[in-house]
């Protein structure tokens, strides 16, 4: 089988270099030009030198962060809880489905909610706080964001709750435990590495979600990728577009360091 | 695990299912709509999704989103299979494990990375955007998803498996088409499957390579979207739903057929052997 092997991994190897190595090299080489065609630093020095496109990045960032602590907050209780359950397997399908719906068709389902006249409101008014600006807020964004971003992190820890040898909880709670020293002393740094995965997916995603800030943001939040693709399809100013993108792929490279390895994903072993 | 604690645990369940699916079934329940605003509903009509049938360029696009989902999952899945070979075979354990950093990069990068990165790539080469540089780019993000299903399938393959059916004389073909397929079919299926909702679900980097003259539905509904409500959208959310059930509901029995087809050639040929 061996000798073939060269063969049969051609395709495989030209996907690699063009589709991943390729557009890699090339959106950091773009990121050395002006709009101007001429090939400098001037980018980079325009992101750390006004302040505007910092402070846009910190925005980002702590966006990115609320979303995820958010996330998070929900996420946990819930995998541990449906690990309890009877028929686990299929309560989690029903937690991936609705990531099957198009995420711009649960954007715009909020669209309808948050609006003037929309559910919201109508229960607000119903118990007598009274109609508020709900759409093309932060808080919108935020919310909208976490909604979307749920399975995600449910899934990766409901996984590591899965693994968790259940005699662990038992000799913890023989010994002598309480409820919360179990928890926070055995359950929740086993299960770390859901969590961690969880981060992973849930944050590098936030920090581009540039529909959502069209649509429910009402632009008024400006994420890294609001800016990437305001950058490329707007103003055609691809090399700032670029030094962007180059920054937010450092930050990516970043996060994966802090949480730990790749995605756990199978593959490795 | 206190008596008490069991009523507030499901409480919780049914809380976040809510909020999961509140907003879908929002968005369904409007679809039927006789008005057209998503915030007063006036009567049941089914007019919305006259308007979706009659409009022939909706119906234009749904069908250029499938064939491209169709077309870029078979393809990626190919590639992916003959990926997942390369990389199992790879004994050296440092290029094995760059190999696997490479295909996960598109994996863990952000849609708009891949996105504007892409765009870069199709202009610099002078690709004509439009329907094929949508179909590479869908495949090219699809590969890896197929490549880490399959994966797992072949680390858990026993060589002796592959050395038995060589001892006995099998070229690299029959090997492969005999043993090392049937085995990490199940994978191969998965990482179909996955390819194919990536691929129907992508918004964001479709919508840096696809250009001026060609759409697929999630572009279209952006737009749409941005303009306001519109009901049209509602009920083709409806259509897609039932759609993505059948899609779970056919895969979930695909692969309960298979196993369980496998199961009972199981038992036949245990039977055989013990008389």
């Amino acid at each position: 089988m061996k000798k073939y092997s060269a063969f049969y991994g051609v395709p495989y190897i030209i996907w690699l270099i063009l589709f991943v190595i390729a557009p890699l090299v090339l959106i950091a080489y773009q990121s050395f030009f002006t709009i101007g065609g001429q090939m400098s630093w001037a980018n980079y020095q325009t992101y750390f030198h006004s302040g505007t496109y910092l402070r846009m990045t910190l925005n980002s960032i702590w966006y990115a962060f609320v979303i995820t602590l958010l996330t998070l907050v929900i996420s946990y209780p819930t995998a541990y809880i449906l690990n309890q359950t009877r028929h686990k397997q299929l309560w989690l399908l029903l937690i991936i489905l609705p990531t099957w719906i198009n995420l711009l068709l649960k954007a715009y389902a909020f669209i309808g909610i948050f609006s003037q006249n929309g559910a919201i409101n109508h229960f607000l008014r119903f118990i007598g706080i009274g109609p508020q600006q709900l759409l093309f807020t932060n808080t919108s964004f935020v919310l909208v964001a976490a909604y979307i971003e749920i399975p995600f992190m449910i899934l990766p820890i409901f996984n590591a709750i899965a693994e968790l040898n259940p005699s662990l909880i038992n000799a913890s709670r023989d010994l002598g435990a309480t409820n919360w020293q179990t928890f926070s002393k055995v359950i929740f740094p086993l299960t770390l590495n859901g969590v961690k995965t969880g981060i992973q997916t849930v944050f590098i995603p936030s920090l581009s979600l540039f529909m959502l800030t069209r649509l429910i943001g009402g632009n008024k939040v400006i994420t890294l990728g609001t800016a990437i693709e305001q950058h490329f399809l707007v103003t055609q100013n691809w090399g700032m577009g670029s030094t962007i993108g180059v920054v937010l792929i450092l930050a990516m490279v970043l996060i994966m360091f802090v949480t730990g390895e790749r995605r756990k994903r199978g593959g490795d072993k | 695990m206190k008596m008490h604690g069991w009523h507030w645990r499901h409480l919780y369940l049914i809380f976040v299912f809510a909020l999961l699916y509140a907003p879908i079934f929002y968005l369904l329940f409007y679809s039927f709509n006789q008005g057209t605003t998503m915030t007063h509903f006036i009567g049941f009509s089914w007019r919305h999704y006259a308007e979706l049938f009659a409009d022939t360029r909706m119906i234009q696009i749904v069908l250029d989103t499938l064939l491209i989902a169709l077309l870029a999952s078979l393809l990626a899945t190919i590639i992916g299979t003959l990926g997942a070979l390369v990389i199992y075979q790879v004994k050296r354990i440092w290029l094995k494990n760059s190999l696997l950093s490479l295909n996960n990069i598109l994996m863990v990068s952000p849609d708009v990375i891949i996105g504007a990165s892409f765009l870069i790539f199709f202009t610099f080469f002078g690709f004509k955007l439009g329907f094929n540089s949508v179909l590479l780019s869908h495949i090219a993000f699809s590969i890896p998803i197929v490549v880490l299903m399959i994966l797992p399938r072949l680390n858990e393959m026993r060589q002796s498996l592959v050395d038995a059916a060589m001892d006995l004389g099998a070229t690299n073909w029959q090997v492969l088409s005999r043993v090392v397929f049937p085995f990490i079919s199940p994978g191969i299926l998965a990482g179909y499957f996955m390819a194919f909702t990536y691929s129907l679900d992508d918004f964001a980097v479709t919508f840096f390579v696809t250009g001026n003259g060609f759409e697929t539905l999630s572009v279209e509904i952006y737009a749409r979207a941005r303009q306001g409500i519109s009901l049209e959208v509602n009920a083709l959310s409806t259509l897609m739903f039932l759609f993505a059930l059948i899609l779970i509901a056919g895969y979930y029995l695909l692969t309960r057929y298979t196993t369980t087809k496998r199961r009972q050639r199981r038992y036949q040929l245990e039977a055989k052997i013990k008389p």
